[in-house]
């Protein structure tokens, strides 16, 4: 031991909490970024978040409807003891900071100065810096579940203001934000309408859907709205969330187990019915994308849905290959939440799902289970084409986007 | 091997931590009774900045001798603390995730001596 002892430095920030500055959040992930040498690679961030609700009087000042607006700007402005005006956030959403010991997953109350930009970009500035992210995905929070609304009307009033304050007033502070326009799927027509609208807006690259809803996406009356989206040659998203009054997971009676298997149910359900009734024959040039499932549905349901098939192919006459192909060729999967508890099983997950060309990095910023792209990098059985496929080049083919990164 | 000074005892209360440079070790120093324990600041789950979390009491199913539930009591003997960033807690005193043993913190030598903390870092 050296015979000098030397002072401690207390560090700076001694505990984060809500109102912390997301880059002291995330110093540890940055000093990561920069050990591994990220400022060489190509990160795209599939699947980020904002918390759209602190600035719901802007974007309800978006919607259409004269009567819904200004009911909505007279119960924001003096409403008080009840959520944002039109939204059904699911009972879960009390419990996603474990009780306070995730407070990123709270709020994030941080000082912004900046007045140039929307509060909403600085946030996400901050974000993409910690993880060192080029493109990042930018989705809402509690909007989530809007297709469990009782009023159907509401979901096209809330996405289409949504989608119109996204792209107006945040996308165009930083080209590397960008965007999976929101679609009100329980209403087919609007949802088609939101495509036409959006699909040539800068800074959208894709669209999607809010898995959680009871809406069989194998209804002939989606069939206009994937044919529109096929030809506007960007993909659709199926992201996914929990339902904590659906029957079956009612009777769980913690946040863990409710989310664990709602995360995966309502994509599994969606992606049975995706397969089975052929929408990749129908539709050979339409990417799908199932978001925030994490990845161990996957490989289940593939060797579920091939069993059966063999012995019920007449119930799926459209296919003319196993279910399984159609899921590792067809479909793309973001990586986040990432199980990691049995690397083999992982690897053989990557394996099956054709990782190296159809896996996308997503970190789910700043939600409770985020993944940094470390989870990505440091993978044993990957090489390193693989792995930039994953954290960047996969997203950058699917979605066109400058290699180089943003200008 | 490097010694630094954290401080005195006297400068801790009962209960709480404080979070240190050491060079380009970051150190979490935790106070529980009359013991010290020095962790490193990186959680063994994905990196996070783990001593910069909140302390929580170790949480117990409430069984009776039937084994019905009651709910969940906190035990305040067992003290974690909480990485800020997934939430995985360790055992101040063990350093271990109590539902993983094989999780656990990295710990750091702490030696108190005339009143005074030291944590030795590279040993």
């Amino acid at each position: 031991m050296d015979a000098l002892i030397k002072p401690a430095i207390e560090h700076p920030v001694q505990e984060l909490d809500t109102r912390t500055d997301t880059r002291d959040y995330l110093a540890h992930a940055r000093s990561d970024a920069e050990k591994k040498g990220f400022a060489d690679w190509l990160i795209v961030d599939i699947d980020a978040h904002h918390v759209e609700s602190v600035s719901w009087a802007e974007i309800t000042s978006y919607i259409e409807d004269p009567v819904v607006r200004h009911q909505a700007e007279m119960y924001q402005s003096e409403r008080v003891g009840a959520p944002p005006y039109g939204l059904n956030g699911d009972l879960g959403l009390r419990y996603q900071d474990v009780g306070g010991r995730i407070p990123h997953q709270s709020s994030q109350r941080e000082v912004v100065e900046e007045k140039d930009v929307h509060r909403d970009v600085v946030l996400t500035r901050r974000a993409m810096h910690g993880l060192a992210v080029d493109y990042m995905v930018i989705f809402p929070t509690p909007m989530l579940f809007l297709g469990m609304h009782p009023q159907t009307d509401m979901e096209v009033f809330l996405s289409r203001a949504y989608n119109r304050w996204l792209t107006e007033r945040v996308l165009p502070g930083d080209p590397g934000m960008v965007t999976l326009v929101v679609l009100p799927f329980n209403t087919p027509d609007e949802a088609l309408k939101m495509v036409e609208e959006f699909a040539d807006v800068p800074n959208v690259i894709g669209f999607c859907v809010t898995s959680t809803r009871y809406k069989p996406v194998h209804s002939n009356e989606y069939m206009k709205l994937y044919r529109a989206i096929e030809e506007s040659g960007k993909p659709i998203a199926f992201h996914a969330g929990y339902h904590w009054q659906d029957p079956s997971l009612a009777t769980c009676n913690t946040f863990l187990g409710m989310h664990s298997l709602g995360f995966a149910w309502c994509n599994i359900v969606h992606m049975t019915n995706w397969i089975l009734n052929g929408i990749p024959e129908r539709f050979p040039k339409l990417k799908s994308m199932w978001v925030e499932s994490g990845l161990s549905w996957v490989p289940f349901l593939m060797q579920r849905l091939d069993d059966q098939y063999l012995m019920r192919q007449s119930e799926a006459p459209l296919l003319r290959r196993m279910p399984s192909e159609y899921m590792s060729d067809n479909c793309f999967y973001s990586c986040q939440p990432m199980e990691q508890s049995n690397m083999k099983a992982l690897e053989c997950t990557f394996e099956m799902i054709n990782a190296k060309d159809q896996l996308l990095f997503s970190s789910d910023w700043p939600h409770f289970d985020f993944d940094t792209p470390s989870v990505i990098y440091d993978l044993p059985f990957l090489d390193e084409q693989s792995k930039r496929n994953i954290l960047g080049l996969n997203a950058a083919k699917l979605f066109n986007l400058n290699t180089n990164g943003p200008k | 091997m490097q010694s630094y000074r954290i401080g005195t005892v006297s400068e801790f209360q009962e209960g709480t931590k404080k979070v240190f440079n050491l060079g380009e070790t970051e150190v979490g120093v935790f106070r529980l009774g009359e013991k010290f324990y020095a962790w490193n600041n990186i959680c063994p789950h994905q990196g996070g900045p783990v001593c910069q979390g909140r302390l929580y009491p170790r949480v117990h199913e409430n069984l009776d001798e039937n084994k019905n539930s009651h709910g969940r009591l906190y035990d305040e003997n067992n003290i974690n603390i909480v990485c800020p960033w997934h939430g995985l807690e360790f055992d101040v005193r063990t350093g271990k995730h109590p539902g993983n043993e094989e999780i656990a913190l990295d710990p750091l030598p702490v030696q108190i001596e005339g009143g005074e903390i030291y944590v030795i870092v590279g040993e």
